[in-house]
């Protein structure tokens, strides 16, 4: 099956400054795919490229097996959600909502009709007359999805969209838009920053950082097997310890922890010798049968869970998350507890 | 407790501002409304020099001037406006470019020369390429001057409107010359109506340079009230300068009335 | 002045390609309207004068020696150092100097007054002050010598409540002339300064009142080195059309308030007229004002680093 949108070896230089090196991408039809990574990560220079507003330096840009990176942005059926939403401020929501088709050249007829039905779709049939002025930072935001669907893209394009609303708004629209991409079957891209945005939404996940894809899977996937310490580190919380590698074999590692102990644990990586093991805080419990011992310092009270800072024998800092569970007594600053890897709580990295 | 933003005293300097501004109109308006013909005696309110100004011995006079001035600020301020609205895609659409900075220096050269230097050196311009003074030799005197006053208010207008608007309208298939003229012209229309009021009036208002790029005969209402009032000031004078402020007033407004209006740039 | 500002919107180099020849015109006209003009200027400030009022193209130093230097009236005496002119300049900087500070005086706490209303009624205040602004200046000038004049309405109320018992001879006097000046450009004096003042930081006042700055104190310490830009532009837009001002000394003036623009003006009048001198003077009021604003635009690019 063709992929909705392939990347080709894409690469993009601003003079001498490199903002993306070399990124192959293949996201699939009817997909919602996130771009997810700190601001001047390039993720949202990737996602105009798509659209047409920044030249492809190398490589290729394929819609459905055609290549577009040459192509004109008004010659590309996708659409995007701007950031800002950039609605018309001299146009009635309607018109808004109808300019993609009057383009196109639909007949007047047409895409009034369209674009009542679009805003239809995200409840908003009331003000198709308004300025969008007039409208709340939420509805604006839907009149530029419905404005970006109307004339029925390809892919849909959204930078950011969430960004400029409160959370308790943020939260309702992840919903919506998820449901949304569901209804329509059409490519989503989405950019941002936000981790949890992403996890919650994201068919899969891009993680991305100074211009190069780091890993793309599925929120599981990057949550649980991180390949390097950005991603462990970006995604979630993590405990990132220096370890010696003694042996890998069929994708698993023998490492050797400060301290003195021993573990086997999945490995990203074939080489042996120093890298980096990613502990997830919350994957240890306190226990006798110890992988690691360590020394209490404090004990952060969080509501549903207890966080737990401490230092491992020889030294590194340590962090654990236990649940607050009636049968946990939680440990004394000073203490010397013991901590059991639970399956998968460690990772080893490729760097 | 008045607060840090309260000085004493500020009120009544402030409205002494506005009696220094305003004292010495508001005086020449009232006595243009004075029935007597000499101007220190009050005669009692009378429209007498209004109907002067139209029909008096001086009527042709101020109005070939009038009619010079009109037409000269028309066609001044039109081209100057147009020209500016073109620099201002170019400096604020065009990115950096090698001659950005120099172009702004240029632009706003005749902001930086004295009026008495420019009035100097363009009269000696004319002279040298041998263009006899009269009306069109002050008409590329006065759009040269408007340029940097139109391109002002339209600069700063499409400096507010963000590039999105543009490539939205592009990602919803519009070419590069709908998107210009549906989205960016509509928007940067008030700053270009208000670049245009003030040329307009700029030209209107220019006595100096007009004054030495206008070759004999060739007069604009402010030259010929200047040569009037030279030999003394009468009161056809006063309600011509009444009319005038008028027309300066009713303009200041209707360019405080555009740009409040097209401010809304959510 | 301050720069270009920012170029934004499409990033596309080719938008931006199709852009920029659109600053064509404004190089055409304003070069050869405005460019060549002033170097053509400099060039006639070397030429030599010609009875009828022209030039001879042969290069002298002449019209400058007529400025700086004497040789007595038939120019048989040694070279001294000639006044006249440098008087008339130290007249013209003195009288915009003076413009400039008056306004200051008045233009600030009115900018400041007008700042610091609501806004509502921030705009109606603002307005009133921007109207005599686009008012005929020459219109504005006859308005005032018609105020001020010997048996005009000003002098004729003050005698008629007792406050005088001869008409003051206001007309034809520097401070006739220094009144001209600063009711002409005071407007530009108020409007960089309210910008200024808008922006201030009002807690910035409070901080201060609260570490025990009296009132005045504060206006010292704090508000005025914080809103100075505004200041120095609101200084810089009063003095350098005062120094060149030629219709509030020509009209309200008289022989001995004789300015640099009446004195440029008189150059290219007529067949007495010295083309090749006017020319020298403009060079040297030019260059004056592009010392101060070199000056300034030093200063401000200091401040924005």
């Amino acid at each position: 099956m063709t992929a909705a949108v392939e990347i080709r070896r894409a690469v993009k230089r601003y003079g001498s400054v490199t903002a993306l090196h070399r990124v192959d991408l293949s996201i699939a039809d009817n997909e919602f795919f996130t771009l997810l990574g700190p601001s001047g990560c390039g993720k949202t220079t990737l996602l105009r490229m798509i659209a047409g507003f920044e030249d492809v330096t190398e490589g290729e840009i394929r819609l459905f097996g055609d290549d577009i990176a040459r192509l004109e942005p008004n010659h590309r059926p996708v659409n995007t959600v701007f950031q800002h939403y950039a609605l018309f401020p001299h146009m009635s929501v309607i018109d808004n909502v109808a300019f993609g088709l009057k383009m196109k050249g639909v007949d007047a007829a047409t895409r009034r009709d369209r674009a009542g039905r679009m805003l239809e779709m995200v409840h908003l049939s009331a003000f198709a007359d308004r300025s969008p002025a007039q409208l709340s930072g939420g509805q604006q935001q839907r009149v530029a999805l419905a404005r970006a669907l109307a004339p029925d893209p390809k892919v849909l394009l959204l930078d950011e969209p969430l960004s400029a609303l409160d959370l308790k708004l943020r939260q309702a629209m992840r919903v919506e838009l998820k449901q949304l991409q569901e209804d329509t079957g059409i490519t989503f891209i989405f950019v941002t920053h936000d981790q949890e945005e992403a996890l919650t939404m994201s068919d899969r996940i891009a993680v991305m950082s100074e211009g190069r894809v780091q890993q793309v899977g599925t929120a599981r996937d990057i949550y649980e097997a991180p390949v390097n310490r950005f991603v462990a580190d970006f995604i979630g919380e993590t405990n990132l310890l220096e370890v010696e590698v003694e042996a890998v074999a069929g994708g698993v590692a023998t490492v050797a922890l400060p301290g003195g102990h021993r573990l086997t644990c999945p490995s990203a990586t074939s080489a042996t010798g120093r890298h980096h093991l990613s502990i997830r805080p919350e994957r240890l419990t306190l226990s006798q049968d110890a992988d690691l011992t360590a020394t209490v310092e404090r004990v952060v009270y969080l509501g549903t869970d207890l966080q737990v800072i401490a230092r491992l024998d020889g030294g590194t800092p340590f962090t654990l998350r236990l649940q607050n569970a009636a049968r946990v007594a939680a440990p004394e600053p000073g203490a010397r507890v013991g901590l059991h890897l639970e399956e998968g709580a460690a990772r080893l990295l490729a760097d | 407790m008045k607060g840090v933003r309260h000085y004493p005293g500020f009120l009544a300097m402030t409205l002494a501002c506005l009696l220094v501004l305003y004292a010495p109109l508001a005086v020449v308006a009232v006595y243009s409304f004075n029935g007597s013909t000499s101007i220190t005696q009050w005669g009692g309110f009378s429209l007498r020099w209004y109907g002067d100004v139209f029909t008096g011995p001086e009527a042709g006079r101020f109005g070939q001037a009038a009619w010079n001035s009109l037409t000269i600020a028309l066609i001044a301020s039109t081209t100057a406006a147009a020209i500016a609205t073109a620099a201002a895609l170019a400096m604020i659409r065009g990115g950096a470019f090698h001659g950005r900075q120099a172009s702004f220096a240029l632009i706003n050269l005749p902001l930086m020369v004295p009026e008495i230097v420019i009035a100097v050196s363009t009269l000696i311009f004319f002279s040298t390429v041998g263009l006899t003074t009269g009306y069109l030799t002050i008409l590329l005197a006065h759009i040269t001057f408007c340029i940097p006053f139109a391109y002002l208010p339209i600069a700063a207008r499409l400096e507010g409107i963000e590039g999105t608007y543009e490539q939205a309208a592009r990602d919803l298939y519009a070419t590069r010359a709908q998107a210009f003229r549906l989205i960016l012209l509509p928007l940067m229309m008030p700053g270009v109506v208000s670049g245009w009021l003030l040329a307009f009036i700029i030209s209107l208002d220019d006595f100096i340079i007009t004054n030495f790029v206008k070759g004999a005969g060739m007069e604009t209402l402010p030259t010929a009230i200047f040569g009037s009032v030279k030999q003394g000031i009468k009161p056809n004078i006063m309600a011509i300068s009444t009319l005038m402020l008028g027309v300066s007033v009713l303009f200041v407004t209707a360019a405080y009335l555009v740009n409040r209006k097209g401010q809304k740039i959510p | 002045m301050a720069g270009p500002g920012p170029s934004r919107g499409p990033a596309d180099a080719a938008y931006a390609g199709l852009v920029r020849p659109l600053l064509l015109p404004t190089w055409v006209v304003i070069g050869i309207l405005m460019v060549v003009p002033v170097a053509l200027m400099a060039v006639y400030s070397f030429l030599t004068k010609e009875f009828r009022g022209g030039v001879e193209w042969d290069f002298t130093l002449a019209a400058y020696d007529q400025f700086f230097v004497t040789r007595g009236l038939f120019g048989d005496e040694p070279a001294q150092i000639e006044w006249t002119y440098i008087t008339i300049f130290a007249r013209s900087i003195w009288q915009a100097a003076l413009a400039t500070g008056l306004c200051l005086l008045i233009g600030f706490p009115t900018a400041w007054f007008i700042a610091t209303r609501p806004a509502r009624t921030r705009g109606v205040w603002l307005f009133l002050i921007t109207i005599p602004y686009w008012v005929n200046l020459l219109i504005r000038t006859v308005s005032l010598k018609f105020l001020i004049r010997e048996t005009g309405p000003l002098n004729e109320s003050l005698m008629a409540i007792g406050l005088i018992d001869s008409p003051l001879p206001l007309v034809n006097t520097n401070l006739a002339v220094q009144l001209g000046l600063f009711y002409s450009y005071l407007p530009f004096m108020v409007l960089p300064i309210y910008a200024a003042v808008e922006r201030y930081n009002f807690a910035l006042s409070e901080a201060a009142a609260d570490l025990y700055a009296s009132r005045w104190a504060t206006l010292r310490e704090i508000v005025l080195p914080v809103v100075r830009p505004g200041i120095v532009a609101g200084m810089i837009l009063v003095f350098v059309p005062s120094l060149g001002a030629f219709l509030a000394p020509d009209l309200l003036g008289g022989a001995k308030t004789f300015m640099i623009g009446s004195l440029i003006d008189e150059q290219f009048k007529g067949s007495q007229g010295n083309w090749p001198f006017g020319a020298a003077v403009s060079m040297i009021l030019m260059s004056m004002v592009m010392v101060v604003l070199l000056a300034y635009a030093r200063a401000q690019g200091r401040a924005g680093r």
